[in-house]
């Protein structure tokens, strides 16, 4: 096949949990700074309107990703969490640096969806946290606020990584166009993704088959 | 059809065990967090050392309540010590730099859960500081207001009067900065950060004591350290 020819990556609705995602982590982040690093919080000010921010943001995050699986493709995101949940053996030695062909997702993008849905169930629970706390005395414990700056240190590593490779690392980066348009050259994901085009011919060849 | 020996090893759920393992360290951490943190400082403290000042936090946390800090003009600032007081007086700095000098190393508290040890503190013990305005016999409360509106907060004259409580306008050995409450503010490390008002520009005696900022929100007026707030 040419080098121009596109295959689809990611669903509408993959990219939208994304970009959703993508674009509250980003707000988030930015007021989450300017509320806790004092050399911020004093050259910027408004700290009441930056917290109300901070936390209609994380309301709107959780509303948007609610009703990107109630409206989206869901049976394609289940299909899609289950590609995530399994590591082949092949995931297995490409964890360990071994160089094994992968499917739509290699075992680091696997492993930085987990860990990026379980920071997410955190970030929410520390949040809220801190938001009842200041209400309810009962709900305020020493450790919630060590949590939610712990995540915020961790991500912008995990982050920075990600960016990275989706922006700068020559290998890597053709894949921002498939989170952003949806597709891929097909001979980027032959050489990158090779067992998702084998399974997707193996598939069509079913669909196929089913027909006759 | 035969499998290869390759073929035969299965899938492993490594997604939902990393997601789950994840989770539960971190909302066990709710338990064990500050234990653990508090027992590494030994470790963190040249990691923190090492970095720039302006990026790292330092311990602190800059919680406001109005829109902008207020800003400190040396020659135009007063403090008014007013209500049940004999001598009504408005000070400028250079007046309360001039009053008996106390200094203390203490720690500093914020009910949110977070701690800064060792903050060195100079500034005026409140017995010296009211000496001046003779206050009266009956006068049992002192009103703080910040420069900050609309935040106030008040301590009886006997929590004021305790051994390590006092007006400061110096830390760690400089003029107060605008981020904790230039020029002077409320220091009492034995209650929690919001009773210690940033942004001091009145203190007024009396009788009773109104609600403070955070108490009409709900949090104790007594806000002893280890309480709940």
């Amino acid at each position: 096949m040419g080098d121009r020819v596109m295959i689809e990556r990611f669903s509408l609705t993959e990219r939208t949990l994304h970009w959703v995602h993508a674009t509250a982590f980003f707000i988030l982040l930015a007021t989450g700074l300017i509320l806790y690093v004092p050399s911020l919080s004093e050259s910027v000010g408004r700290r009441p309107l930056l917290k109300d921010i901070h936390v209609y943001t994380a309301v709107a995050w959780a509303i948007a990703i609610a009703l990107t699986f109630a409206l989206g493709d869901r049976a394609g995101l289940r299909a899609t969490a289950r590609e995530l949940n399994l590591f082949d053996e092949d995931d297995r030695l490409w964890l360990r640096r071994h160089a094994r062909p992968q499917g739509r997702f290699n075992a680091g993008q696997k492993l930085n969806t987990a860990v990026a849905a379980a920071f997410a169930v955190l970030f929410a629970v520390s949040g809220f946290l801190l938001w009842l706390g200041e209400r309810d005395s009962t709900f305020r414990f020493a450790s919630t606020i060590l949590l939610h700056d712990v995540l915020t240190y961790v991500s912008i590593v995990l982050v920075a990584g990600h960016l990275y490779l989706a922006l700068i690392y020559p290998a890597t980066r053709h894949s921002l166009r498939g989170i952003t348009t949806g597709s891929v050259r097909y001979e980027w994901a032959q050489r990158h993704h090779p067992k998702w085009l084998a399974a997707r011919a193996d598939s069509a060849a079913a669909r196929d088959a089913g027909k006759q | 059809m035969t499998l290869e020996p390759q073929h035969i090893d299965e899938p492993r759920a490594y997604g939902r065990r990393t997601f789950l393992a994840v989770t539960g360290v971190g909302l066990s951490s709710l338990v064990w967090g500050q234990p653990l943190w508090r027992s590494l400082a030994g470790l963190r403290q040249p990691i923190v050392n090492a970095l720039p000042p302006a990026l790292v936090p330092n311990g602190w946390r800059i919680y406001t309540v109005a829109s902008s800090m207020p800003h400190f003009d040396p020659l135009t600032w007063r403090l008014r010590i007013d209500g049940l007081v004999g001598r009504p007086l408005a000070l400028s700095y250079a007046d309360l730099l001039r009053l008996p000098r106390a200094e203390q190393v203490t720690t500093f508290h914020c009910v949110t859960g977070w701690s800064v040890k060792n903050v060195h503190w100079a500034g005026v013990r409140f017995r010296d500081l009211l000496a001046g305005a003779s206050p009266a016999g009956d006068a049992s409360v002192l009103t703080f207001t910040s420069a900050e509106r609309p935040y106030v907060d008040t301590l009886t004259l006997q929590q004021a009067q305790l051994p390590e409580v006092m007006l400061a306008y110096e830390m760690d050995g400089k003029p107060l900065r605008r981020e904790h409450g230039a020029p002077v503010r409320v220091v009492i490390p034995e209650m929690y950060g919001y009773k210690n008002v940033k942004w001091v520009e009145q203190i007024t005696l009396g009788r009773v004591a109104e609600l403070g900022y955070w108490e009409q929100r709900g949090y104790s007026t007594d806000a002893w350290v280890g309480s709940n707030g």
